[in-house]
C-alpha cells in the first residue's frame, strides 16, 4: 500500500482547473440563450446546439421521419445540391454533425476562425433552408433501410429492441428511431419538411460556444444563424412508466457469445437523491474499473470482457440499465453473479471506504474533463439541457462530497430491486430459460 | 471498453503537430523521452510505449503481446493486483492500455501534479511483475471473452481476419492482434513472462508526456524513475519476415448467416511512411481521399453512390503509419438489386477512369486546406498528440519525420498521386473479399 500519501492533494488541483474556466452566459436580442468560453489560444471555434424533442416527436405512422430528416440536413440547401453543399464545406475545412436522439436533436460545428462568416452562413442555410431533394431522400433512405436490416442481425440491437418494446409499448421509446422498413419507405418530401419544422425550434434550444470568438459577437451571430427557425415546436410525448417486470427473456440467435441487456426503473435527473444515485451506480457498475460488477464478473471469475451499469434519465422515463456479454456456456453464471451483486448492494449497502474512494475518484476526475474546446462546449450544453446553473461546475464536487453513507444506502435499498430486474439475453445460453 | 486493441489496419493517417512545443531526450540506458507542452489546463497524459507488438510474437503464441498487456494490471513487488488502477482512480485519474501489431502502450490521464506518482508506478511494473498461475487462468478467460466480443460475434471482423491473413502470407501482420483462438487457449505463464523479460526494458521503450508540464522537470523525473533501470542487453534487432512478391490476385468469399448486408472489400499491399522517405505515403493519403474520402466529392462516391447508384457506401482507406508494408483498402456496399460482381465491376471501372483522367486541381486545393486545418484542430486534443508521437516512434519514424510530415503533405503533386496509384492499384497485389450471408448472394 505505497503511494497513498499523495491522495489528499487532489482537491487543490480540482479547484484550480475549475476556477480557470470563465463561462459567460448571454441572451441574444432574439432571445437565444448561450454559454460561451473565450479561448483564443487555438484559432478555431467549437459550437454546440441542442434542441429538446428529438425523434420522440415523430407523429403517428411516420416513425423514422425525424431520423431521416436529420440525415438529410447535410444533403443540400438553398441553391446547393448535396454534392455542391459538401464541396463548399470541404473547401472551408469545417465539419458539421447533425444527429437525432430519442429526446434531443444535436448540431455540432467546428470551424477555423478565419472562415467563420462563410461557415456560419453555410450552416444557417442548412438549418433554415434545407432542400430535401427527392434524389437525396431516396439515396439516404436506402442507407437507413440497410441499417435497419443490419440491426435485425445484431445481438445487441435485438436485445435493445425487445427491451424497449416490452418496456414502453406504444410510446415512442418503445420503437426504434430509425422506423421500420415499411414506415421509412412510406416517408415523403412533405414529411421531411414537417419533421424539420417540428424538431428544429427555438423554444427548447440550448447553445454553447468555445474557442477563438468573443462574447460580444455571439448574440448577433446566433440571431442570424437560428432566428428564422420556428418559434415553437409541437407538444412533447407524455411520461411513461417502464412496464417490463422482473424475469428473463431468451431470444435464440446462433452466435458464440450471448449478450444481455438488463435493468429496471431508475431515478429522475431532478430528484434530490440523484447525486446519491450517481455514486451508487459508480460503485455498482460505473465507468471506473473498480466497480463491484467488474470485480465479481470479470476480475474474479473471468466471465466477461466488460460489464457495466448506467443511469438513464430520459425526459419521459427513467431507467437503471446494465449490459454484459459472455460465452453461451457462461452467461447463466454471469447473470447469477450480477443478481447477487445487485441484491447484496440493495440489502447491505456499500461501505464507508467504498463511498470515500468513489468520491475521491469522481471529484478528482471531474476537472480533467475540461481539457479541450470541444469537450468544454459539450459539457456546457449538457448542463444547460438539464437546467444546471453556470456555477454548478464550482459546487458540483461539494455536493457530491456532501452525500452521506446513510443517504446512499437508503437510496440503494429503494432503487435497487433485484426482483424487478429483467434480463434480455440474445444468443444460445446454456441453462437459461425464459421466465415468461 | 478499456484495454483497447489499436485499430492498426483501419486507422487513418495521423495528422501532425506544431514542432515548437515538443522536446526530446534520450536517457543513458537508451530510453527516449518526448515532452509535448500544452498549458491550457493543469492536466497531464503519461504514456509509456514499448516497441513490441503482436507482429513480434513467437510463432505459436499469437495473442501473447495483448495478453501480457492485461497482466500488467496484476501484482508487482510493490503493488497488489488491481492496485495500479485503484491508485490512479484514487487520484482522480484514468488509465488504460492498448496493443497493436507494432506497439504496446500504457497511459494515465491525471492532474499534472500527479505525474511523479505515475512514473513511480509505471517504472515499477516495467521489471517487477509478480503474476501467478491463477492470474493467467482468469485473465485468459477474459481475453477469450474479449475475442468473442470483438471477433467471434462479429461476422465483419471474422471476414476481415480471413482477408488480412490472405494479404500477409509471410509477415506476422497476417495474424490477428488478439491472437488465433486456439493459440490463445494455450497461452501460459511462461509465454507471458518470456515475452515480458525480453521486451519490457528501457532501451525498448518510449516515454511520452503531454500537458501542463515543464520539459526539464519531466526529464529529471524520467532520469530518477526510468533512468535507473538497466538496459536489456539481449534485445533482438527488430527484423521481421518480409512478404514475398505477390504474383497473383487473391479472392475470398466469406459466408456467414449473420451477415445482413453483403459487401466487397479490396486491399492492396502499399508502402508505409518510412523515416526520411514519406513522399509516397503522403501521396497515398491524397489518393485515399480522392478515391473514397467523402461520399459526395470522391471518385468512388460520385460514381457509385450518385451517378450510377450502384452502391449505398463506397470508401477508400489508407493507414500509412506502420513499421512494415501496409495496405490501401476499398469497401463498397451494393445498392438493392445490384450484385457483388456488378458493384465490384463498377468499382474497377471507376479506378480505371481515375487513372486515365486529370486530377481536379480544385480538389487538390481543398484537400490541402483540410490537412492544414487538421493541424490546428489537433492541437485541441492533447492525448491525440501524445499518441501520434508514441505511435510514430515505435513504428520506425523519428520526431523529425513527424514534424516534417505536414509540409510533405502540403507539397504532394497530382503527378505523384498518379504514379503511386498506378503502382499500388494492381489486382495482382491485392486481396478481394466478398462477405455474404449465403452462397446465393455470392454472384
Amino acid at each position: 500500500m505505497m503511494y497513498r500519501f499523495i491522495v489528499a492533494a487532489v482537491f487543490a488541483a480540482s479547484a484550480n482547473i475549475v476556477s480557470a474556466l470563465e463561462i459567460e452566459e448571454i441572451t441574444s436580442d432574439g432571445g437565444i440563450n448561450a454559454w460561451v468560453v473565450e479561448e483564443p489560444a487555438i484559432p478555431f471555434v467549437a459550437l454546440e446546439i441542442r434542441v429538446r424533442g428529438g425523434t420522440s416527436l415523430d407523429v403517428e405512422g411516420k416513425r423514422g421521419a425525424i431520423n431521416l430528416m436529420t440525415a438529410l440536413i447535410e444533403e443540400g440547401s438553398g441553391d446547393l445540391d448535396a454534392q455542391a453543399f459538401q464541396t463548399r464545406l470541404e473547401d472551408l475545412a469545417a465539419s458539421f454533425s447533425f444527429r437525432a436522439y430519442d429526446d434531443t436533436m444535436s448540431i455540432s460545428a467546428r470551424f477555423l476562425t478565419e472562415n467563420q462568416d462563410e461557415v456560419l452562413a453555410l450552416l444557417r442555410q442548412a438549418l433554415t433552408d434545407p432542400r430535401f431533394d427527392q434524389a437525396a431522400i431516396d439515396r439516404v433512405r436506402a442507407q437507413v433501410i440497410s441499417g435497419i436490416a443490419s440491426d435485425e442481425k445484431n445481438p445487441n440491437r435485438i436485445a435493445g429492441a425487445y427491451f424497449d418494446s416490452a418496456g414502453f409499448g406504444a410510446h415512442p421509446y418503445g420503437t426504434s428511431d430509425d422506423g421500420t422498413v415499411e414506415s421509412v419507405n412510406a416517408l415523403t418530401q412533405a414529411d421531411m419538411f414537417a419533421a424539420h419544422s417540428a424538431a428544429l425550434t427555438r423554444d427548447r434550444m440550448f447553445v454553447s460556444a468555445v474557442g477563438d470568438i468573443t462574447t460580444d459577437e455571439i448574440g448577433p451571430m446566433l440571431d442570424a444563424l437560428l432566428g428564422d427557425l420556428p418559434a415553437e415546436g409541437p407538444p412533447m410525448p407524455e411520461a411513461v412508466e417502464f412496464a417490463l417486470d422482473g424475469g428473463v427473456t431468451v431470444i435464440d440467435f446462433e452466435t458464440p457469445q450471448s449478450v444481455a441487456l438488463f435493468g429496471h426503473k431508475g431515478i429522475k435527473r431532478d430528484d434530490d437523491r440523484y447525486f446519491a444515485a450517481y455514486l451508487l451506480n459508480e460503485v455498482l457498475g460505473g465507468s471506473g474499473r473498480e466497480s463491484r460488477l467488474m470485480y465479481e464478473v470479470r476480475e474474479k471469475r473471468g466471465l466477461t470482457y466488460g460489464i457495466s451499469s448506467f443511469l438513464v434519465p430520459k425526459l419521459h422515463a427513467e431507467l437503471l440499465l446494465g449490459q454484459v456479454a459472455s460465452g453461451n456456456d457462461t452467461m447463466a453464471e454471469a447473470i447469477a453473479v450480477t443478481r447477487d451483486v445487485w441484491t447484496d448492494l440493495a440489502v447491505n449497502g456499500m461501505t464507508q471506504v467504498e463511498l470515500d474512494e468513489i468520491k475521491t475518484y469522481l471529484t478528482g476526475a471531474y476537472p480533467l474533463r475540461f481539457d479541450g474546446n470541444a469537450e468544454i462546449a459539450g459539457i456546457m450544453v449538457g448542463m444547460q439541457m438539464i437546467g444546471l446553473p453556470v456555477d454548478y461546475i464550482d459546487t458540483r464536487n461539494e455536493k457530491l462530497n456532501a452525500v452521506t453513507l446513510d443517504e446512499v444506502n437508503a437510496l440503494a435499498a429503494d432503487l435497487l430491486q433485484p426482483d424487478d430486474l429483467h434480463f434480455v439475453v440474445v444468443g444460445q445460453p446454456v441453462g437459461l430459460e425464459s421466465t415468461d | 471498453m478499456y484495454r483497447l486493441i489499436a485499430c492498426f489496419i483501419a486507422c487513418l493517417t495521423a495528422a501532425p503537430v506544431w514542432a515548437e512545443d515538443v522536446t526530446t531526450y534520450r536517457l543513458d540506458n537508451g530510453m527516449d523521452v518526448v515532452v509535448i507542452e500544452d498549458h491550457r489546463a493543469p492536466v497531464a497524459v503519461h504514456m509509456l510505449w514499448y516497441k513490441v507488438g503482436s507482429a513480434d510474437e513467437p510463432v505459436g503464441a499469437s495473442g501473447v503481446a495483448h495478453f501480457l498487456e492485461h497482466l500488467l494490471f496484476k501484482a508487482t513487488d510493490q503493488l497488489e493486483s488491481g492496485e495500479f488502477s485503484a491508485i490512479v482512480a484514487a487520484n482522480g485519474g484514468s488509465d488504460n492500455a492498448f496493443t497493436s501489431h507494432d506497439y504496446t502502450a500504457y497511459f494515465q490521464r491525471v492532474a499534472a501534479d500527479r505525474l511523479e506518482l505515475m512514473m513511480q508506478m509505471e517504472s515499477n511494473r516495467m521489471n517487477n511483475l509478480r503474476i501467478t498461475e491463477a492470474d493467467v487462468e482468469t485473465e485468459r478467460d477474459v481475453v477469450l471473452e474479449e475475442r468473442n466480443q470483438r471477433t467471434e460475434n462479429n461476422p465483419g471482423a471474422l471476414a476481415r481476419e480471413q482477408f488480412v491473413a490472405a494479404q500477409y502470407q509471410n509477415h506476422r501482420y497476417g495474424v490477428p492482434i488478439i491472437g488465433w483462438k486456439h493459440e490463445m487457449e494455450d497461452l501460459s505463464l511462461k509465454d507471458a513472462l518470456d515475452f515480458y523479460d525480453l521486451y519490457y526494458s528501457p532501451n525498448n521503450a518510449i516515454l511520452v508526456v503531454a500537458g501542463d508540464v515543464q520539459p526539464d522537470e519531466v526529464h529529471a523525473l524520467a532520469k530518477q524513475y526510468y533512468g535507473v533501470i538497466p538496459a536489456e542487453e539481449n534485445l533482438p534487432e527488430r527484423i521481421r519476415p518480409e512478404e514475398p512478391p505477390q504474383r497473383a490476385e487473391r479472392r475470398i468469399t466469406y459466408v456467414d448467416q449473420r451477415v445482413s448486408q453483403p459487401y466487397v472489400s479490396r486491399s492492396y499491399l502499399a508502402p508505409e511512411r518510412d523515416s526520411g522517405a514519406q513522399k509516397e505515403a503522403a501521396a497515398l493519403v491524397y489518393l485515399a481521399d480522392l478515391l473514397g474520402g467523402s461520399p459526395f466529392t470522391s471518385a468512388l462516391g460520385k460514381a457509385l453512390q450518385f451517378d450510377t447508384q450502384t452502391a449505398i457506401y463506397a470508401r477508400a482507406g489508407y493507414g500509412g503509419q506502420s513499421l512494415d508494408d501496409t495496405t490501401f483498402s476499398l469497401t463498397v456496399v451494393p445498392a438493392e438489386g445490384i450484385s457483388l460482381s456488378q458493384v465490384e465491376a463498377a468499382m474497377d471501372d471507376t479506378l480505371a477512369k481515375f487513372l486515365e483522367a486529370e486530377i481536379d486541381q480544385a480538389r487538390m486545393k481543398s484537400i490541402r486546406s483540410q490537412l492544414r486545418a487538421s493541424e490546428i484542430y489537433v492541437k485541441d486534443n492533447m492525448q491525440g498528440l501524445a499518441r501520434r508521437y508514441g505511435a510514430a516512434l515505435t513504428q520506425g519514424l523519428t520526431v523529425e519525420d513527424v514534424q516534417a510530415w505536414p509540409q510533405i503533405l502540403q507539397e504532394v503533386t497530382a503527378e505523384e498521386i498518379k504514379a503511386v496509384a498506378r503502382k499500388v492499384l494492381d489486382r495482382k497485389q491485392a486481396v478481394t473479399g466478398w462477405v455474404v450471408s449465403n452462397q446465393e448472394e455470392a454472384k
